[in-house]
């Protein structure tokens, strides 16, 4: 009988480990001028340096320094005042020069930490995920291996190679091993992966897109029986490409491990790749005859030796931590814990928040963005900020507020919005969709209503009040719905002595 | 016309007694009449050098401003990227590579005017003493046909000495300009590391190497440094600071006051009779010029070959890496079913020469893990006992001296099969390499045992290059009142076609 996750737990111990990459979101490459646009046409964002032509040679871009730190910082790292970029020597046909330029034993960042917390049985808990290095090196170039069964190299009838990613600037965060996490390894995995991401997000280095590939994870994992003391041979999980995925591998993980553990088999130490459908993991690059990289101090670049005043600059700079941002806005805002988690998820926290300062209800802002909008814009498959600005959102609350418009306008207000009929203020005049509270516009309805419906009149005259609904349903699609139809319901039964 | 020095080419051009037209012509011609024996040339841009000429003839008949050296033609080392030229740094793996791009060297050469004869001779990516190794075959010394040019920047000097450019560009890792120069009669000046930037110099080894001017006199080599130095923002390594005045320097010929410091551990056993005797006629004439001779000495420097030969190839090991056929170059074994590790090993096992393999092999070994302790780096412990000891000398005399190379220029395939030996050649040149101070050498006149010529080494402290020039200057001027006439006019007439 195969060991279920609680099995697994009942007898050993995990210890992780997360490596994540970042691709800074800099304009420019991390050794040359070419641009980093995403999606762009194959081999157009190219020149000889990140080509790797012979004689070229790389320049570092300074803003991917600046970003680097400002990283560290957040991390709560040591600035190295003197670091060093590195050759990785291998040979792999999408690396224009053959060896990657990276950092080695003079990482830009040093010795951090990431507070994260995570539900438990005992209620919330924070884990302390200390980091051992932050550093800098470049992306290499992407192969499409056509043909074959697998899409891997081997087997291919042959392999496209497009470059416009090789040189953009990548941050690689790699945690101290983390242990005493027990069961609740996933989700500590997800929660540090969840939090980094977030912290990235707020510095604005980068996109933080898992889905494309712009925050990648490999999780290592490895178990040892609990109270033995030791510390398993690990394996590396490549290929986990979302939040959902970081904790799912590390669970399947820990299941296939303690699986072969059970049977007696041994762990190998090698590098695996997440499958998204089944949450299993599959055998990549065996790592047990360890590749040596030949590293040595990149004789083509000068240290990076950044000034401490620098530092303590771009630290003063340093935006508040979104976990702390979180538990403010929670509370000035008064939500719920689980509708702040889907405000997160959703990635609106920003927008929610632009919109409250734009002097929206926090509650309505709320409602609009995580309702309508978003519905609209998972309808048109993309992001809601692309629709409708704050400003915008927040003047049509205003209007509500003020009893310009109704609920039900203001969704058309909106929706023309979307549609690119122009601002809410165009859209209301083009449509004519302002509410109708002038009484003596209302009256003219009414009495025309009246008219057409003498027998029903005459027996609200008589104290049939619930008869009015048929009334008032004339007038409101005489007015095309733009009256409020608790005003016409006043004025009609004030006209008609009953009231 | 062609024998005279760049400068005074430069003048005529000036006075337009002649057009840039018509000494470009001059040159080709005489690359076309001796360039089959002396085989200087890996490729001569023609039409590409005279639209040059042409082109600065137009600007001088204008009246624009242009550069000293304008329209005065140049010979090109091969391992210079130069824009749509083929640029193969003396190996077959590059073979029919034409750059997308110009190294800033050519950049800077073009903005000044110089017009680009063609590419030179060179060991393959710079790695040789004599030019044996280029993929290409050797360049012979216009001295003696049978006696090795130097290297690796061979065709470089050759093509100075042949009369063929009056000007050329090379690159020095360990030696390489300074080598050949000294083996042909020629000057050659390896600037301060970082004084002229690197971009597009097809690299050998990043920290060593270096670019710098060859040419017949030490004005005119002076001309042509101030024309490629110079801060470039896409090299990391180049220097932010002005260009030392070394055209000043090589026009002042002055060495009073100025201490001359010989280092004792470049002399001695092992370095030729009459390369000896010259040398110290060449001291002599700076005591006389006024200068004070100091000895000093460098401890260190007897371990700056053996460490060389690990930094250098194991920089080489990974510099050379790129050329995997995947992108430029030669593609060998690509027969629809090798996979592309397959052919990347039987391309770079055609591609590569003997020597370049060797040294692939070496710094890969040097590189790996469990042994870059012991080798890569207790080199790089070395090198810093050898920035030390120059700090030391250079406290004790303005500038150091010694002789280039422990011989004059020796046969072909002499030591083709030694590469001990070789390596030996660069004995006096590499500490220079190692500390990243700046070296020149020029001619002193011919060894007695033999007749060949023997160079004359001054180096001078990191971004003192004005320095070297300043001394150089004198002394030449010293050697050529003496001599009645530049050396050069004592190399055999080579048969024309």
């Amino acid at each position: 009988m195969a060991l279920t996750f609680n099995d697994a737990i009942a007898k050993y111990e995990p210890t992780l480990g997360l490596e994540v990459h970042v691709e800074l979101n800099t304009l420019s490459k991390m050794f040359c001028g070419c641009a980093t646009e995403f999606g762009a046409e194959p081999n157009t964002q190219t020149c000889p340096v990140c080509l790797g032509l012979p004689g070229s040679l790389p320049a570092v871009n300074g803003k991917a320094i600046e970003s680097s730190i400002l990283i560290g910082l957040a991390l709560n790292c040591s600035i190295a005042p003197f670091s060093r970029f590195a050759r990785k020597n291998y040979f792999y046909p999408d690396m224009p020069k053959n060896f990657q330029t990276s950092q080695f034993d003079e990482p830009i960042c040093v010795n951090g930490y990431l507070d994260v917390e995570i539900e438990t049985d005992e209620g919330m808990k924070v884990f302390r995920v200390e980091i051992e290095r932050v550093h800098m090196e470049e992306d290499t170039g992407k192969s499409l291996h056509v043909g074959g069964a697998t899409g891997r190299i081997h087997g291919a009838e042959y392999s496209l190679l497009d470059y416009n990613r090789a040189g953009i600037p990548l941050v690689e965060i790699v945690t101290k091993i983390i242990p005493g996490t027990g069961k609740y390894a996933p989700q500590v995995a997800r929660a540090y992966v969840t939090e980094l991401r977030d912290i990235l997000r707020s510095l604005g280095v980068s996109d933080v897109k898992m889905e494309q590939g712009s925050l990648r994870c490999d999780a290592n994992v490895s178990l040892a029986e609990i109270g033995s003391g030791k510390l398993g041979t690990r394996s590396e999980t490549k290929n986990v490409n979302s939040l959902r995925s970081v904790e799912r591998a590390v669970s399947g993980e820990m299941v296939r491990q303690a699986n072969r553990l059970e049977k007696g088999e041994r762990i190998i130490q090698e590098t695996r790749h997440f499958l998204e459908e089944s949450g299993e993991t599959r055998p990549g690059r065996s790592k047990e005859q360890a590749e040596d990289y030949r590293y040595f101090p990149e004789p083509d670049l000068v240290p990076v030796t950044p000034d401490a005043d620098w530092i303590e600059t771009l630290r003063a700079t340093l935006p508040e931590k979104p976990s702390l941002r979180r538990k403010r806005l929670k509370a000035e805002w008064n939500v719920p814990d689980k509708e702040m988690t889907s405000m997160v998820n959703a990635e609106l926290l920003d927008t929610v928040e632009e919109t409250v300062l734009l002097g929206a209800d926090p509650t309505k802002a709320r409602s609009w963005w995580l309702g309508e909008i978003s519905r609209l814009a998972n309808e048109k498959e993309v992001a809601p900020i692309s629709l409708i600005t704050p400003a915008q959102v927040a003047e049509v609350i205003a209007l509500i507020a003020f009893g310009d418009l109704t609920d039900k306008l203001a969704r058309q207000v909106v929706e023309g919005v979307i549609s690119g009929e122009g601002t809410p203020a165009e859209v209301i005049e083009k449509r004519g969709l302002k509410v109708v509270s002038d009484d003596s516009a209302l009256m003219v309805a009414i009495e025309a209503a009246i008219a057409a419906q003498p027998d029903t009149a005459e027996r609200i005259r008589g104290g049939n009040i619930p008869a009015a609904g048929a009334l008032i349903g004339a007038v409101m699609k005489a007015t095309g719905g733009q009256a409020d139809a608790a005003k016409v319901r006043e004025l009609l039964l004030k006209h008609l002595g009953q009231s | 016309m062609i024998r005279n020095s760049a400068s005074a080419m430069a003048e005529a051009l000036a006075k337009k007694e002649i057009t840039s037209v018509e000494l470009t012509q001059l040159h080709l011609d005489r690359i076309d009449a001796v360039d089959s024996q002396v085989h200087a040339f890996l490729h001569v841009d023609r039409e590409g050098a005279l639209s040059q000429a042409a082109a600065v003839d137009a600007k001088r008949a204008a009246g624009e401003k242009l550069g000293p050296l304008a329209g005065v033609p140049l010979a090109l080392k091969d391992v210079m990227t130069q824009k749509g030229i083929p640029t193969t740094a003396g190996s077959k793996i590059l073979e029919g590579w034409r750059p997308p791009y110009d190294s800033t060297v050519v950049s800077n050469l073009k903005a000044n005017g110089i017009v680009i004869l063609g590419k030179t001779n060179m060991d393959e990516f710079a790695m040789g003493s004599s030019t044996e190794n280029s993929a290409y075959g050797t360049t012979h010394n216009p001295w003696d046909l049978d006696r090795i040019p130097g290297g690796s920047g061979g065709g470089s000097a050759a093509s100075l000495a042949a009369f063929e450019a009056p000007l050329a560009i090379g690159t020095d890792t360990g030696g390489s300009i300074r080598q050949p120069a000294a083996v042909t009669g020629t000057v050659g000046v390896k600037p301060t590391y970082g004084g002229v930037s690197r971009y597009g110099l097809i690299a050998f080894s990043s920290s060593l190497d270096q670019a710098g001017p060859c040419a017949r006199t030490v004005l005119d080599a002076a001309l042509l440094h101030e024309a490629i130095a110079g801060y470039d923002k896409k090299d990391s390594t180049s220097i932010n600071a002005p260009v030392p005045a070394v055209v000043a320097a090589a026009k002042k010929l002055d060495v009073k006051g100025l201490k001359i410091g010989v280092v004792k551990e470049l002399s001695g056993d092992g370095y030729q009779a009459g390369v000896r005797s010259r040398f110290d006629e060449a001291l002599q004439e700076l005591v006389a010029a006024g200068a004070e001779i100091v000895e000093v000495s460098c401890p260190n420097f007897e371990y700056a070959l053996a460490a060389y030969y690990l930094i250098a190839p194991s920089e080489a090991s990974s510099n050379l890496a790129r050329f995997d056929s995947m992108r430029y170059g030669i593609r060998v074994g690509d027969d629809g079913n090798a996979g592309a590790e397959e052919v990347m090993k039987i391309t770079r096992e055609v591609g590569f020469g003997k020597e370049v393999k060797r040294r692939i092999i070496l710094g890969t070994y040097a590189l790996s893990s469990g042994y870059y302790d012991a080798y890569y780096g207790s080199a790089q412990k070395v090198r810093t006992l050898i920035v030390q000891d120059f700090a030391k000398a250079f406290a004790q005399a303005d500038v150091l001296v010694s002789p280039t190379c422990p011989t004059t220029a020796f046969k072909i395939g002499e030591k083709s099969d030694d590469p001990l030996a070789m390596y030996l050649n660069d004995i006096a040149t590499i500490p220079v390499n190692m500390a990243g101070v700046g070296g020149m050498s020029l001619p002193v006149g011919l060894s007695p045992d033999d007749g060949l010529p023997v160079g004359f080494q001054i180096m001078s402290a990191a971004m003192k290059d004005d320095l070297m020039y300043q001394v150089g200057g004198t002394l030449e001027a010293a050697l050529l009142s003496k001599w009645g006439a530049p050396i050069l006019s004592q190399a055999p007439a080579l048969a024309t076609k």
